[in-house]
């Protein structure tokens, strides 16, 4: 089945360098995709979810039944999309009640939406699941001499109940796509720990939120990285603005997974839209 | 709701309803405190959270600030010993503390967003600009191009009656 792009918010509307590296390096691996016309916000789960279960699951529905009926599975390039449009399309599947209830809205607008009816797949784990080594290697032409700090985040590998992708304590997933660049991914203290952005707290609390970041940067600014390597366009801000934020001199740039990927395709940097970034990428590559 | 510290087992059994049972299960042995990241920054404690909702103590925990220092990381979930839905009690008890009137302005204008504009995230010239510089379409292909899709988003928050539920409180 072809996948349909799910673009979220934060991609298409802060960082969209995510959103054209995505294009780009999907399409230099030979994937074809489709937008997902019409989606709207996931929609975001710290929030959405917190606020209301059935306002969440229901808009998320929304979303997976217009990939149902693209005909295409859908694919992500956000946690949070990744955790609101998963974890949705699971529930959906287990309890048929609540099915009923989300189905008897989306009736008022002509959709529906089947259990199982279409796949949820992030952007990291379709191309290490999906993708071989090889193709991927093949794809680039040129090695990343970098240190790279991986920052999983939280929806990506959890719940691992559901998700199982990779041990959530431990995993390996992301560093061995980074280190298929010719980059080495670091081990760092707390690497598992939350940006945190999540939940709610960046609006809510945002200091508390900044205190996170600050932990987080001091022990990936002592690792030595050169670069910090995320999957998520979320923690993606949480540590662009947060360094800007906290005034400290880190300059440590943020790149999304398909932002290095286009580095090491030797992608013109200006199509992978830096720019947008508070903390300049500067690196020698 | 009962008095704040009298346990309300009417509430006990709404939340039950709504999570399951597994806040019985809670030993309080401390495993999510210790590996909160929020608690690490703050007073905000996972385990007493959990040992109010499995008193039924509505009236200490719906109104808390505490209960929003949660990032639903999930490190807590992933190590509780006792298989204990941790995020799903928070989630459940923060769509309590919602809907009787307790939520950060913050947190309501980030609604009013999702409702006005089907995002949680506002456009500007200044990013279209900067799309159209990658190649992309100015507009994305979302509800923002299309009418019609965003008023079936307002049609789904309607019937859902988050909205209204905020303007009542
Ligand atoms: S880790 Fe589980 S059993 Fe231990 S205190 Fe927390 S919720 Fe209770
Ligand atoms: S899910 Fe919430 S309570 Fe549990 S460890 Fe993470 S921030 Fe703390």
């Amino acid at each position: 089945m072809d996948l349909a792009f799910f673009v979220g918010c934060i991609a298409p509307l802060r960082y969209p360098g995510i959103e054209s590296a995505t294009r780009e390096v999907l399409e230099r691996l030979g994937v074809s995709i489709r937008d997902l016309e019409g989606a709207s916000c996931c929609p975001a789960p710290g929030v959405t979810r917190s606020f209301d279960v059935k306002t969440w699951v229901t808009m998320a529905a929304r979303n997976i039944a217009l990939a149902e009926r693209q005909g295409q599975n859908i694919m992500t390039v956000c946690n949070g999309c990744f955790g609101s449009l998963f974890e949705s399309a699971h529930l959906l599947g287990e309890d048929p009640a609540l099915l009923r209830d989300v189905n008897d809205i989306l009736e008022g607008l002509n959709m529906t939406v089947t259990p199982h009816g279409v796949e949820v797949r992030h952007f990291a784990e379709f191309l290490a699941k999906d993708v071989s080594d090889n193709t991927i290697k093949k794809s680039f032409k040129r090695k990343l001499d970098l240190d790279v700090a991986v920052h999983y985040g939280c929806h990506f590998l959890k719940p691992s109940k559901i998700k199982q992708l990779d041990d959530p304590e431990r995993p390996t997933m992301v560093d061995k796509l980074v280190e298929l660049t010719g980059a080495r991914s670091l081990e760092y203290k707390d690497k598992q720990m939350c940006c945190g952005a999540g939940g709610g707290v960046r609006a809510r609390h945002p200091d508390t939120a900044l205190a996170m970041t600050k932990a987080k940067m001091d022990i990936i600014k002592e690792a030595g990285a050169d670069c910090i390597v995320d999957v998520c366009p979320f923690c993606h801000l949480q540590y662009d603005k947060g360094q800007k934020a906290l005034g400290k001199d880190y300059d440590i740039p943020v790149l999304h997974l398909a932002q290095l990927y286009g580095l090491a395709m030797d992608i013109d940097p200006k199509l992978l839209g830096f720019e947008a970034h508070d903390i300049p990428v500067k690196l020698k590559v | 709701m009962a008095a704040d510290n009298v346990p309300d087992t009417a509430w006990k059994s709404t939340l039950i309803d709504d999570v399951g049972e597994t806040v019985n299960l809670c030993f309080q042995c401390g495993t999510c405190t210790s590996s909160c990241p929020s608690g690490r920054m703050t007073a905000f404690r996972t385990r007493q959270i959990l040992r109010m909702a499995q008193f039924g103590l509505p009236e200490l925990i719906l109104p808390s600030d505490d209960l929003w220092y949660c990032t639903t990381c999930y490190t807590c979930y992933e190590r509780c010993p006792r298989g204990v839905e941790i995020v799903g009690i928070i989630t459940s008890l923060r769509n309590m503390a919602v809907r009787a009137g307790f939520m950060s302005e913050a947190h309501k204008d980030l609604v009013k967003t999702l409702y006005e504009t089907g995002h949680l995230i506002p456009t500007s010239d200044k990013i279209m600009a900067l799309r159209k510089d990658l190649g992309l379409d100015e507009v994305p292909h979302t509800v923002l191009r299309d009418k019609e899709a965003l008023k079936q988003v307002q049609y789904i928050m309607e019937q859902t009656r988050l909205l209204m539920i905020i303007k009542e409180s």
